[in-house]
């Protein structure tokens, strides 16, 4: 019931936000969709994948694009209107994706999937949050992915901070 | 359980902000040398309370310019956000509204969405000094969250865990009550080799500060961060009243501006909280077992009985009226910040600190076990 609840939440505010002109209103389209996806997570038992979605793209992400969206307009009390483009392209991919989509979940026997079966009891168990198991297949069993993405972030860091230093020309 | 928690909270965190509005009248003009009101009830008491009647009295105003549908969801988003992180604060050995596993993490997450609030309120008013305000003050939020986080992940580091109610029962004489600590020992200061254990003796000596002295020195700078997160001053720059009138809330009026004003005192009493449970052993009492004295066990009461609840109530309030008095103080005391030197304070001070800090609480849970 909560699920449908969030599902409808997330696809209403998915669809406003694609259809409204207005930028400002579409960020915002996007904070309600992205809290609505973490409630569908926290549904699926992904408490931490939940709070780190909260996190990473509503404390950052959305954030930034609000700031962006803040600093660069509303000169002349006029909001910013996106435009449409490619019209007949974007339609196209859409809909491709979404006849893929459709065929691949009507293909699907959902009764005898083993993890449908399993989500009854309780998947947690014994632990009470997914952090720990996240922990230790982080450095166990992925420790080559996680320590390449970090390395990807500091040199993010590292650029942006190079970007941002302020070149002193000579005088 | 549930529901009552729900109604425990809204209620407690009722009175405590009214406290604190009453203390901030009664604090501010102690240190200026002055009275404070003294006209509404026995010494001024009343006078909070008619603040609120007055406040909703008033017109509700949105000026024609506004953005109007921002304009009247900022103020509930805003209130929401904080309210949201009190969910998962205990109150108590037992009382608890939503025990999660990830507590400190969700109330990082959480607190982060009262930014989203005051970017619509900043911009839903169409002003220039509300806009201001609102960019300063997410500006200052996203900056001090770091150190803050910081600061906190340095506890959950010695804690190694992220939920708050275990964090509270590692910090007392009920630790080995708490279901998967039956094994756990406390030792003075966390350095096994003294040889001084302190897992029945309770009190202040297993307090987070003195478990881990290295958390003390979290402990000022998540307060420092703290405040600034909830744009207290000295950190009030997008608040500025002499510069920008009164920042992003500076068309709001009636009830609206009730709820911001609500939603700052909450978060004031939200992040004084959070480092009570954090560093200052949560609802654990202060005093220590001294041999056949138990005044630990006396203060404490039986888990699960109804004078543990009462007591941890007690302690828990009491120790967060206390860092809330630091803040007024630190309000009355100290002239506001330039922006500059808000983010020097914040990247160049505290942030090397804070990651000075996680490294050795790291170090320091080696000495622990």
């Amino acid at each position: 019931m909560l699920f449908y609840l969030f599902a409808a939440l997330a696809t209403i505010s998915g669809a406003y936000m694609v259809l409204t002109r207005n930028l400002l209103y579409a960020a915002f389209a996007l904070l309600l969709t992205l809290l609505s996806i973490a409630g569908i997570f926290v549904m699926l038992f992904a408490d931490f994948v939940a709070v780190v979605q909260l996190m990473v793209y509503v404390g950052g992400v959305l954030v930034l694009i609000l700031f962006g969206i803040m600093l660069s307009t509303r000169v002349k009390d006029k909001s910013v209107m996106s435009q449409n483009v490619n019209k007949s392209w974007g339609s196209m991919v859409a809909g491709v994706v979404l006849v893929g989509l459709c065929y691949t979940i009507l293909q699907t026997d959902y009764a005898t999937l083993p993890w449908i079966e399993a989500a009854s009891t309780d998947v947690l168990g014994e632990q009470k949050s997914t952090v720990q198991a996240i922990g230790v297949k982080l450095m166990t069993d992925v420790v080559l992915p996680f320590e390449i993405a970090s390395l990807l972030l500091l040199i993010a860091l590292m650029g942006s901070a190079y970007i941002a230093t302020d070149k002193q020309t000579k005088l | 359980m549930a529901l009552l928690a729900f109604v425990i909270t809204i209620s407690l965190m009722l009175v405590v902000v009214i406290v604190v509005v009453y203390a901030e009248r009664k604090v501010a003009a102690f240190m200026q040398d002055r009275l404070g009101p003294t006209e509404a009830g026995p010494y001024g008491t009343l006078q909070p309370l008619l603040d609120v009647l007055k406040l909703l009295q008033k017109e509700d105003i949105i000026p024609a310019a506004a953005d109007k549908k921002l304009f009247a969801v900022a103020p509930i988003l805003i209130f929401a956000a904080v309210f949201a992180g009190f969910a998962v604060i205990p109150l108590s050995p037992t009382l608890v509204p939503a025990g999660v596993g990830i507590g400190v993490f969700y109330l990082l997450a959480i607190i982060s969405l009262d930014v989203i609030g005051l970017l619509m309120a900043g911009w839903g008013s169409n002003n220039k000094y509300a806009m201001l305000g609102a960019m300063r003050s997410v500006a200052q939020i996203v900056s001090y969250e770091i150190p803050a986080g910081l600061a906190l992940l340095s506890v959950v580091m010695i804690c190694q865990s992220l939920d708050f109610q275990e964090i509270s029962y590692q910090q007392g004489v009920l630790m080995n009550a708490f279901p998967g600590l039956e094994q756990e020992q406390n030792w003075l200061f966390g350095i096994r080799s003294l040889g001084f254990e302190t897992t029945t003796v309770g009190g202040l000596t297993t307090w987070n500060i003195f478990r881990a002295p290295v958390l003390l020195v979290a402990f000022i700078v998540y307060f420092i961060a703290s405040l600034a997160e909830c744009n207290r001053a000295p950190f009030d720059i997008p608040e500025a009243e002499s510069e920008l009138v009164a920042g992003f809330h500076v068309e709001y009026s009636g009830f609206r501006f009730a709820t911001f004003f609500l939603a700052e005192y909450a978060m004031m009493v939200l992040v004084c909280l959070v480092a009570v449970i954090l560093f200052l052993g949560s609802w654990n009492t202060p005093l220590p077992n001294i041999g056949p004295i138990a005044l630990a066990n006396w203060t404490t009461g039986a888990p699960g009985g109804i004078a543990s609840v009462v007591w941890g109530g007690f302690w828990l309030i009491s120790k967060t009226l206390v860092l809330l008095f630091v803040q007024l103080w630190a309000r009355w005391t100290y002239p506001r910040l330039r922006v500059d030197q808000l983010m020097h304070l914040c990247w160049k001070v505290l942030t090397p600190i804070s990651i000075g800090l996680v490294l050795l609480a790291g170090l320091w849970r080696l000495l622990m076990i």
